[in-house]
């Protein structure tokens, strides 16, 4: 298997100069291609904040984080931006997506931003839109789609670039029972046929329950980390990894 | 292209922010506009007003007249030297003139007096002379009469068709006497002027002076005022080095400096206005920085580099601050072209005060076309400056500071 995330040693502090918030603390984490992982935890116990860290969004005061073998805290901030668009995909709690653009335009957006040709761009947005299911909505604006329809619009965009991984900051959290089960079987049948890694944070029992590998943090470190059978396949069991 | 088609749709997203932003620029053009246009009318106004009054737009004279204002500093009137200047371009007439100070006295009273000889028709074309009549008839050439200004006539108790009699110096220390009937009488606003002028035709003046055929100054009538020193520069060197050539700017340096003061106040209110101005627009753009905090966050965080986020935003304020410059300056244009053809004119006290002075009581506009494209200019460079703070802001935009809700 081809390691895609190799983080080492990594922590993180907020407010270092007043009342320091030791967010993530000595996290060593090694995700491989193809995994369907959740960060799980309570609130406050730096699901959001490792997340960040590996998406780039966020440095780390200590320890190195390796992106298919590139140490991404060594990078400038443009060029973190440049890896970002070329590497990571991104899927937010909500407001996703641009208002003012059509569902199509908000996937083009981002291999615009890679310059890709428009034969390629109109390709690949017809095969994201087939496949999240919603070719009849190309042309809908962010407001007339339900929330679920937006997240899925979303999964798409993050899609778009061709990422390594795609990274799911509690993506169903604002959605009720039968979109936020829609989205997840686009996204397990995404990583499950394309073999796309997926990294959630998440409190939403029914992400867990789909989820093959489910890091639980605790206070900013690592308390379990459990490769287990998604409950939508024949279960054989948990089993720890660590 | 996809970036402008974003900007371009950005632009519509929060329609009332985008019309209160053009309307902003739009009304601040128009104010701009209006106030310069306003001021730049009311000194071609004044200036009109000054040179018409009597110094006309430039004067040739024998080089050290200015200094010593005597009729031996005269020059020789020649048709070779009047078409000299004439030739320039922007040059509309030169009216030759000869002046002295004389005593002029009717049968009991004496008074001092500014005695002016003049070409009637040639002076008339450059500074309305005729205009300032009151009573009578103006002069023709060689005519052997004179005009005499209201207030001169009044302390010497003369009247129209009355003779008075004039005694001075002439060219050289020659003995000036003569006797002519009062033709007419000027009314002048300047009561320097009203006090103690006549006029002589110029022959007439030549010879009670002993000049025969000389001048103290020719007098210059411009079709643009605008050229003034590049028309006075090119008839200098045309002339050469026997003659000087002077500006009204140069001869009334007073008028230079009251005008300059006024700018200078003009300044300020225009500095306050683009302020208002600048708070208008600086409070939208603050507005749309609140308002799209968290996508601009969202758009960095999935790989939109920052200084593309900026070109984002400079064509959006570009397109809305442009939209406004333009829709205001058609529309200052109608504004302007009647208050030119219609300008704001006083009443009462103070319209007595400016024709006392012997200008027009009115506050014309300038139709200057470079007023409108100076004004759009400015505005749009002042909003396109004010757009930098946005820019700044994104610079330091945090993507996960950004998004914290």
């Amino acid at each position: 298997m081809k390691t895609v995330i190799d983080a080492h040693n990594v922590s993180k502090t907020f407010n270092p100069d007043t009342i320091p918030i030791l967010a993530v603390n000595n996290v060593h984490l090694h995700l491989e291609r193809g995994e369907f992982t959740a960060l799980v935890g309570p609130s406050g116990s730096g699901k959001t904040t490792l997340l960040n860290l590996l998406g780039g969004l966020d440095k780390p005061d200590k320890g190195s984080i390796l992106i298919n073998g590139k140490d991404i805290t060594q990078l400038s901030p443009n060029a973190l931006i440049d890896f970002r668009l070329h590497h990571i995909g991104f899927v937010f709690q909500s407001f996703n997506l641009i208002p003012v653009l059509t569902a199509r335009e908000n996937v083009e957006l981002i291999m615009q931003l890679q310059h890709k040709k428009k034969e390629e761009i109109d390709e690949r947005v017809l095969n994201l839109f087939r496949e999240i299911g919603m070719e009849d909505k190309m042309d809908t604006r962010p407001a007339q789609l339900s929330g679920g329809q937006q997240q899925r619009v979303a999964v798409a965009r993050a899609l778009a670039s061709k990422p390594q991984f795609v990274l799911a900051d509690e993506p169903t959290a604002n959605l009720d029972s039968k979109s936020a089960t829609n989205l997840l079987d686009i996204m397990a049948k995404l990583n499950q046929e394309e073999n796309i890694t997926f990294i959630f944070s998440t409190h939403d029992a029914r992400v867990i329950e789909r989820a093959r590998r489910v890091i639980t943090l605790v206070d900013g470190q690592i308390h379990s980390d459990t490769a287990r059978v998604p409950t939508d396949l024949p279960h054989e069991g948990e089993k720890p990894r660590n | 292209m996809w970036l402008l088609k974003l900007a371009w749709k950005n632009m519509w997203r929060n329609r009332n922010r985008t019309a209160i932003t053009i309307a902003a620029v739009f009304f601040s053009v128009i104010l701009s506009t209006l106030t310069n246009s306003l001021q730049d009318g009311i000194f071609e106004n004044l200036i009109k007003n000054v040179v018409s009054f009597y110094n006309g737009y430039i004067q040739i004279h024998k080089k050290g007249y200015w200094e010593e204002q005597i009729l031996d500093n005269t020059f020789e009137n020649s048709s070779k030297l009047s078409n000299l200047i004439s030739q320039h371009q922007n040059i509309t007439a030169v009216a030759p003139r000869i002046e002295s100070f004389a005593l002029v006295s009717s049968d009991t009273l004496t008074k001092g007096c500014l005695v002016i000889g003049i070409s009637p028709d040639l002076e008339n074309s450059i500074t309305q002379l005729e205009n300032k009549l009151i009573e009578g008839e103006y002069l023709s050439e060689n005519d052997p009469a004179s005009l005499l200004s209201e207030g001169l006539a009044n302390r010497l108790n003369l009247s129209l068709h009355d003779t008075l009699v004039i005694i001075g110096q002439g060219y050289h220390g020659a003995m000036a006497v003569g006797k002519y009937p009062i033709k007419g009488i000027l009314k002048f606003g300047s009561p320097d002027l009203n006090d103690q002028t006549l006029y002589l035709s110029l022959s007439v003046a030549q010879e009670l002076y002993s000049v025969q055929n000389m001048l103290t100054s020719y007098v210059i009538g411009l079709e643009n005022p605008d050229y003034l020193n590049p028309t006075a520069e090119k008839v200098k060197s045309s002339l050469g080095s026997d003659y000087e050539v002077m500006t009204w700017e140069e001869m009334m340096p007073e008028v230079v400096q009251h005008i300059r003061t006024d700018k200078a106040s003009l300044i300020i209110i225009q500095g306050v206005l683009y302020m208002l101005i600048g708070f208008g627009i600086i409070g939208t753009l603050l507005m749309m920085m609140v308002e799209r905090k968290y996508e601009m966050g969202m758009l960095v965080a999935i790989g939109m580099k920052k200084g593309k986020l900026m070109q984002l935003m400079l064509i959006e304020s570009v397109l809305t601050v442009f939209a406004g410059c333009v829709l205001g300056i058609l529309a200052s244009i109608p504004i302007v072209i009647y208050l030119n053809r219609f300008p704001i004119r006083f009443k009462g006290e103070l319209a007595k005060v400016y024709e006392e002075f012997g200008f027009e009581a009115i506050f014309p506009t300038s139709t200057n076309p470079e007023i409108f494209l100076r004004q759009g200019l400015l505005v749009l460079v002042l909003a396109l400056l004010l757009s930098l703070y946005p820019l700044l802001k994104i610079a330091r935009l945090n993507p996960v500071t950004a998004m914290k809700k």
